[in-house]
């Protein structure tokens, strides 16, 4: 799975891409932030508020309950500021 | 006509509103908004981060419910990202219809759009080095929600 990160999310975690593959439990983009919250201290300060991160799942924005699976392209930032 | 770009560079607000016209005589009217860099509170510069590849479709499919709602000729959609110094133009909105009733809403459709679906990021820069990032607005959202 590859992962992207934007923004503060971005600075915390620390990179600003990674190749990951999460344990089969891991269905939904609530249940991959968890994990990946798991990961690092930088991951943990990054998504210790899931709430004010929003996600895409291979570039469609998409909620929590999203179902993520091993080949997809997922983003985690903070809601958008264009314009 | 549709016309979408992502770029770094500055863009011609005169010039690409020629483009809309040019070689067509059912064009009655261009409606346009330029988003420029504000210097608020001793702000210095702005940084605008994206999301390459989700940026340019999520601008195309924006533009392309706004040529299917109102009856337009034309709609340019130009995003810049990157190193922004006050008074630089950020964004460019131009919708050109016959009449301007459409031409004017789905401007403002497309900017409003814009600032909560389209995957950007703001980093102010301030004179004395502190930087923020600019949070995302409630009243965006209802503007938004507005149409």
């Amino acid at each position: 799975m590859k992962l992207l990160y934007f923004a503060w999310v971005r600075q915390k975690v620390g990179v600003a891409e990674e190749k990951l593959s999460p344990p089969a439990e891991v269905r939904d983009v609530a249940g991959l932030m968890a994990w990946l919250a798991t990961r690092s201290p930088g991951h943990a300060d990054a998504f210790a508020n899931p709430r004010q991160i929003r996600a895409a799942v291979n570039q469609d924005f998409a909620g929590p309950t999203a179902l993520v699976a091993a080949n997809d392209e997922v983003a985690f930032f903070p809601p958008v500021t264009g314009g | 006509m549709l016309t979408v770009r992502v770029q770094e560079a500055a863009f011609d607000p005169a010039a690409e509103s020629a483009a809309l016209a040019a070689g067509r005589q059912d064009v009655g009217g261009i409606a346009s908004f330029t988003g420029i860099c504000r210097a608020d509170d001793g702000l210095a510069a702005m940084v605008l981060e994206h999301y390459p590849g989700m940026t340019e479709r999520a601008l195309e499919d924006i533009a392309r419910q706004a040529m299917r709602r109102w009856p337009l000729t034309g709609c340019t959609v130009i995003h810049r990202y990157g190193r922004m110094l006050p008074g630089a133009p950020i964004v460019l909105v131009l919708t050109a219809s016959a009449h301007r009733a459409a031409a004017l809403e789905s401007c403002a459709f497309l900017i409003d759009w814009l600032k909560t679906s389209a995957p950007f990021w703001k980093r102010e820069e301030f004179a004395d080095g502190t930087e923020r990032w600019v949070e995302a607005k409630a009243e965006d959202e209802a503007a938004a929600a507005r149409w």
